[in-house]
């Protein structure tokens, strides 16, 4: 009897062990972010440029131009995904072909980040002559994010009930009458806690923007959507890996690294507060 | 009456003349393979209430679902026959549902408002119809209101959510929002199966009062709810149409011994 | 319907449509590409080269080599390490979560566990560098911690969160009847959790599993700043290693377009493509069989 009263509390005391390694991992891995880099955050480190090669002065521009990129990405990929999803839910015939679609795209959820560099690289970049921009990448981007962005939108949709999809339809609104007034506004808070999320993960992308656009230096901000741009995930794998003084800028690495951090976290809070202001406001009107 | 001069429908108040509003001619109802309702014809007059009674799963909500076209909505269904309205076949796939449903209503068994303000609830057809003339609008809606008797109740907020209402309330208000459109026909799926006595009585009043001015066909589990309210009633068993006639006459003196047995309780 | 009606609904309807097929056309253009271009150097070089061979070195002056062997070597060792450290942690933390902690702190615990998830792999990659990979180097006395270790490591905790949450959803659906009479024969919590409700979710824990090695697989930066990248077939989990990612990554700003290096990289991006594929619709399978053998 005591052997397995034993067994017992060392079996749960392993599964805890595991709880703690985790949360120890994570504990440690911001301790030490926040530790070296909130003291670089300066007001001069976030808005100048980086001076001396990169060793001084501060990081504007890759501030600059991770959100012009997030902005940018979301402009092309939000309604496109959302038309797509509100297409393949309202519209589309429950068959093989959808079903086949919707396995596609869920599949391409989970591409590697690098073929979508791959493929701007060679689609906008070369095949369509735009040549390494904000506007190529931000294309990269948005084909990235596009999966999700259509899933997540579903996923709102399909929650809406039926019942008042067929209330509106019985009093003779046609089905895109009855989507745009009832089905979509009611869906929307789901949709965009979801298009919230899905460009938090655009902006620490730093694989398809590789060669799509990104530099390490530029010496002004962009000033078109052809130019180059500077983006705070390739500065901080430049800072940390290519850069010729590495322990010298090391600080500045765990500054980027820092404000990189704060930025998704910040839209990832942004967008979980959006759902539970909509869940607490359940009437909407 | 005031509603008339809104919606500029004729008001005939003589039950003399009554015209044939809906003909239905041997309907048949497939889902997958299985053959739901067989062989129904039926010729509804215009300006009363039609009961629809029968044990569940007779296909009393099937039929009903047919004359307004909402089987369009599921690819499982076929749907067999001709329901004559107003001079055309119904169901042949060239009439624009959307312009059915405008014609011929319908209130559902589970109160759905919408989530928006009562008065939006309201005026939802109204707007998707076009009008938005301000002051028509609120007559409109205030008239529907009334004749589903919840205007006294909701007047003093009509842009609180309609959500926010009891489920008596919310059916009112559907059928107000039903009513608002002005259609020829109402069908009501069991409207107040899911209602308490109070409410469901409030609404069997609204019923009898519109009766004049729409056709109205009402699936009811409810036997004395058809005697109260119907004018003629249609017995249905295992998809098929057994008996229609003059309610009272039905219910006395059924001609089918399977008619007889359902309403004396014998199964249900 | 009034006329303006008709045609602005027909309007609306076809955007949709239009937008839908955008979408598709541009997600289906990337697999397309990839064969193409793939296939180009598939014609040009030949499958076998691929295959065969464990030295990747297409630029190489005399003889370009376009062995795979270390590349797959790289991304399996570090997928597969990344696997074993993040399946038994996960799923350990998703059972402490799904049976033993008290509401109060899975409140606090699943908002972190969901921080962890939205780490960017840049950052990761940069953890690697300054904190893991010196720990690994202090520890096992090496001369820098960037080697197959570090990456399986980090990966394991970037698939993580994914694993947590899916084997989470599939503990929890094990019904409570299963562990009800469980207690009632009088077997302990450990007891129960072990006999009943884990096998009761074997294969959805597998699922799990495989969702987070398809992260691991398809990590790019991750590895790129913390494995090392030497091209070499690695030793074991102390070389230095490069991934089929890093590969890609590291390559594809040196190589002029058209060359038989840019589309050997092409194949190396179509093998990448697949591998991931194939975990996802394995994992999407048995998650399938197991909703249909019914909770």
């Amino acid at each position: 009897m005591i052997h397995r009263r034993i067994g017992m509390w060392t079996g749960i005391a392993s599964l805890i062990a595991c709880a703690m390694v985790v949360i120890a991992f994570i504990a440690l891995l911001l301790f030490d972010m926040g530790r070296q880099g909130i003291p670089v955050l300066s007001w001069e480190f976030l808005t100048h440029f980086p001076r001396q090669g990169m060793t001084e002065g501060g990081i504007w521009p890759a501030i600059f131009g991770t959100t012009l990129l997030t902005i940018l990405t979301t402009l092309l990929s939000a309604p496109v995904g959302i038309a797509c999803a509100v297409w393949l839910e309202e519209y589309a015939a429950e068959d093989r072909f959808t079903q086949l679609t919707r396995a596609a795209i869920r599949n391409l959820a989970g591409v590697p980040s690098i073929v979508y560099g791959l493929f701007g690289l060679a689609i906008f970049v070369e095949g369509m002559h735009m040549g390494a921009s904000v506007l190529a990448s931000a294309c990269t981007l948005a084909l990235l994010t596009l999966p999700s962005v259509i899933a997540t939108a579903e996923e709102a949709l399909r929650q809406v009930p039926r019942s008042l999809r067929e209330g509106a339809l019985a009093l003779g609104a046609t089905r895109w009458e009855t989507t745009y007034t009832l089905v979509l506004p009611t869906a929307l808070p789901g949709i965009l806690t979801g298009v919230v999320l899905a460009l938090s993960r655009a902006a620490g992308e730093t694989a398809p923007i590789l060669f799509t656009g990104v530099a390490f230096y530029t010496r002004y901000l962009p000033g078109s959507l052809f130019d180059e741009f500077m983006a705070l995930p390739y500065h901080l794998y430049i800072l940390s890996t290519q850069h010729h003084e590495p322990e010298q800028v090391r600080p500045l690495a765990y500054g980027t690294a820092v404000t990189l951090l704060l930025l998704v976290f910040l839209l990832n809070l942004f967008a979980f507060g959006l759902r539970a202001y909509y869940r607490q406001k359940k009437r909407f009107l | 009456m005031a509603y008339a001069r809104i919606t500029g429908r004729k008001n005939d108040f003589s039950k003399a003349m009554e015209k044939n509003i809906l003909q239905i001619e041997q309907l048949h109802v497939y889902a997958k393979h299985k053959h739901l309702l067989k062989n129904i014809s039926l010729t509804l007059p215009e300006r009363c209430i039609v009961a629809l009674i029968g044990p569940s799963g007779c296909g009393k909500t099937m039929l009903l679902r047919s004359i307004n076209r909402m089987h369009d909505l599921n690819p499982d269904i076929r749907v067999e026959g001709r329901i004559v309205f107003e001079g055309k076949n119904i169901l042949d796939r060239r009439v624009d549902p959307v312009w059915v449903r405008r014609r011929i209503g319908m209130v559902f068994q589970k109160p759905n408002p919408f989530p928006k303000s009562i008065f939006k609830n309201v005026a939802y057809g109204l707007y998707i119809n076009g009008l938005h003339h301000k002051q028509r609008v609120q007559a409109i809606v205030e008239n529907s209101l009334r004749q589903s008797h919840l205007w006294d109740e909701v007047k003093e907020d009509l842009d609180k959510s309609a959500l926010e209402l009891s489920g008596g309330q919310q059916q009112r208000l559907c059928l107000a929002r039903a009513m608002a459109v002005a259609p020829e026909i109402l069908l009501l799926d069991e409207p107040c199966s899911a209602l308490d006595p109070v409410s469901t009585a409030k609404i069997e009043e609204t019923l009898l009062e519109i009766r004049q001015l729409y056709t109205i066909i009402i699936v009811t589990h409810n036997l004395q709810q058809a005697r109260r309210i119907a004018d003629y009633t249609a017995f249905l068993y295992l998809g098929e149409l057994i008996e229609y006639g003059p309610t009272a006459q039905l219910f006395e003196q059924p001609h089918h011994e399977l008619t007889m047995q359902y309403i004396r309780g014998r199964f249900g | 319907m009034k006329k303006s009606r008709f045609y602005w609904n027909l309007f609306f309807e076809k955007s949709l449509a239009a937008s839908a097929l955008v979408a598709i056309a541009s997600l289906v253009g990337i697999f397309l590409l990839l064969l193409a271009n793939s296939w180009k150097a598939l014609e040009r070089i030949g499958v076998k080269a691929f295959l065969s061979g464990d030295i990747w070195n297409p630029s190489a002056f005399e003889e370009a080599s376009y062995g795979m062997g270390a590349l797959l070597a790289g991304t399996g060792l570090t997928s597969l390490g990344a696997m074993a450290i993040a399946a038994p942690l996960g799923i350990g933390t998703a059972f402490f979560l799904s049976e033993i902690a008290p509401a109060a702190l899975r409140h606090v615990m699943k908002p972190l566990v969901e921080l962890l998830a939205a780490i960017p792999s840049v950052v990761m990659g940069f953890v690697g560098i300054v904190l893991v990979g010196p720990f690994f180097a202090r520890v096992f006395g090496l001369s820098n911690g960037l080697n197959a270790l570090n990456g399986s490591v980090l990966l394991a905790f970037m698939a993580l969160p994914t694993l947590i949450s899916v084997a989470e959803d599939v503990i929890q659906a094990v019904p409570h009847t299963y562990k009800e009479a469980s207690y009632a024969l009088g077997a302990n919590r450990w007891e129960t959790l072990i006999r009943v409700t884990l096998p009761a979710c074997y294969s959805g824990l597998i699922s799990a599993i495989m969702l987070g090695v398809g992260r691991a697989v398809g990590e790019t930066m991750t590895v790129l700043m913390a494995t090392g990248n030497a091209s070499a077939f690695p030793s074991g989990f102390f070389s230095s290693v490069r991934t089929l990612t890093a590969t890609i990554a590291i390559e594809m700003g040196e190589v002029p377009t058209g060359t038989p290096h840019y589309y050997a990289l092409f194949v190396c991006a179509l093998v990448l493509f697949l591998l991931t594929l194939a975990v996802n619709v394995a994992a999407e399978r048995i998650a399938t069989q197991l909703r249909k053998r019914g909770q």
